[in-house]
């Protein structure tokens, strides 16, 4: 068995789906991240703890059986027809992974220096402002970071969709070693240096955000 | 004499169950200069942290021409300000911090031109000619594209001086300003100072551990001790006539 004729091809027909799941479940998970994020800081006691409970129940417990309470128990409880898998599986990653980024979003804006609202204020900004021109863009340089490698983490993430019948990379790999099971060894070295190669791009840019963030924060 | 711009009555401010001021009356006029000097601890910077809105007195008003800072009118009722209501007020007040506090991710120009721009409203050609002016004035008219963490500790400061007076504020809080810099960087920095108390016909309170410099440029000397206006009055009558022990105990430590 060749691994870029026979292997490689055969995996490339899941890259659409692996591809697609990430971007949408990142996107899905940097959004909740912000909202669930900023509600922490809110306030509003019943936002926080509201919010609170979320993010320690997607933190706390396990991936695949979000995906599969998702996937298994919330049709049968609700009585409800589901959605299509692949928003499924983009639901369960982005709550889960959204969780997670929550915490790197408060801990970004509650690490900035207070003297730096103090300045806003000296200048006579309103919270919103403070929070738009001097906190949020410094805090934002603070994430970036954490949100690539946590984007790295989700990418190998998508994986678990294969168990709920999506057809991503994994999918195909799985496939065709439950059909040459000799070839276990090559056919999964095959389908780990694709993980790794959609992963250099994150990891390049990764690298790229650290450098950035090392200059211009205040704290 | 002309009404006071800001005027502390009974003003009382504790942190948790420590009672930091007890009982401020304080009256600043427009175009004064007022040093605050004193023992560490003793309630110096709260005086002006609670003018610049970022400690609310535990009691006491502190009325801003004519306006009350903490406390609004609602409903025929005396209530707690609001944001609204202290960004109506403290508009006219502009203030230097210990530490600097510029935006990092700002070039000093930005950081100069951000809050009339977006606070104020102001033009934007207008809001830099002003600026570039402005630093020009405190001697960084060449480093107006840099950024904070290229310039030193006086260059700083002095950023952020004009940064304020940038704004057109009626009364300027210095809280400390060269306490966290070099020896050989404050000159540059009372430099500034003095030029603006000079030149600037705005109202000043200085926060300082600069004795002979607040003594030079102050209308007026606040003794803070214990949380009470030990002793005010004039640099002069301050210094050389005042018959309050822990004063004298205090600027003989200045001395040597």
């Amino acid at each position: 068995m060749n691994p870029i004729t026979d292997i490689a091809p055969q995996l490339f027909r899941g890259f659409g789906t692996t591809v697609t799941i990430l971007i949408a479940s990142a996107i899905f998970s940097y959004i909740m991240a912000f909202i669930a994020g900023l509600c922490r800081l809110s306030k509003n006691t019943f936002l926080r703890k509201f919010t609170g409970l979320y993010i320690e129940i997607f933190r706390g417990t396990s991936l695949i059986v979000q995906l599969f309470w998702l996937y298994y128990a919330i049709p049968i409880l609700f009585d409800i027809d589901l959605p299509s898998n692949w928003i499924i599986g983009v639901i369960a990653i982005g709550l889960n992974y959204g969780a997670y980024l929550s915490e790197v979003v408060r801990g970004s804006i509650l690490s900035i220096a207070p003297g730096q609202s103090e300045a806003a204020t000296a200048l006579n900004m309103s919270s919103f402002q403070r929070m738009r021109f001097v906190i949020f863009p410094q805090a934002i340089r603070m994430m970036m970071p954490e949100f690539g490698n946590y984007t790295i983490q989700m990418l190998k993430g998508t994986a678990l969709v294969s168990l709920i019948g999506l057809r991503d990379v994994f999918y195909y790999g799985d496939i065709m070693r439950s059909t040459n099971l000799a070839h276990a060894p090559l056919i999964y070295v095959v389908v780990l240096i694709f993980y790794f190669i959609l992963a250099l791009p994150l990891i390049f840019l990764t690298r790229k955000a650290e450098s950035i963030a090392k200059k211009g924060v205040a704290n | 004499m002309a009404e006071p711009i800001v005027r502390y009555q009974d003003v009382h401010k504790s942190f948790g169950d420590v009672e930091v001021l007890k009982g401020i009356d304080l009256d600043i006029f427009p175009a004064e200069k007022v040093a605050i000097i004193g023992p560490s601890g003793s309630g110096k910077t709260t005086i002006i942290r609670m003018l610049m809105t970022l400690e609310e007195p535990t009691s006491g008003d502190i009325i801003v021409d004519g306006t009350n800072l903490w406390k609004m009118e609602k409903n025929g009722r005396m209530t707690e300000a609001n944001e609204k209501h202290l960004r109506s007020v403290r508009g006219d007040i502009g203030m230097v911090f210990q530490h600097f506090n510029l935006f990092p991710h700002m070039t000093i120009l930005e950081n100069c031109m951000t809050a009339p721009i977006r606070v104020k409203g102001e033009d934007k050609q207008e809001v830099e000619q002003r600026s570039i002016e402005m630093l020009e004035r405190v001697g960084l008219g060449d480093k107006i594209h840099n950024y904070p963490s290229q310039l030193s500790g006086g260059q700083k400061q002095r950023v952020a001086m004009a940064r304020a007076l940038v704004m057109r504020p009626k009364i300027m809080l210095f809280d400390e300003v060269t306490s966290a810099l070099d020896p050989e960087l404050v000159g540059e920095v009372l430099e500034v100072i003095r030029d603006i108390a000079k030149n600037d016909d705005m109202a000043m309170v200085l926060v300082t551990h600069e004795m002979d410099f607040a003594l030079d440029i102050a209308d007026k000397v606040l003794f803070l001790d214990e949380g009470v206006i030990a002793e005010q009055g004039s640099a002069s009558d301050v210094i050389e006539h005042s018959q309050n022990e822990r004063l004298q105990e205090f600027l003989s430590r200045f001395r040597g």
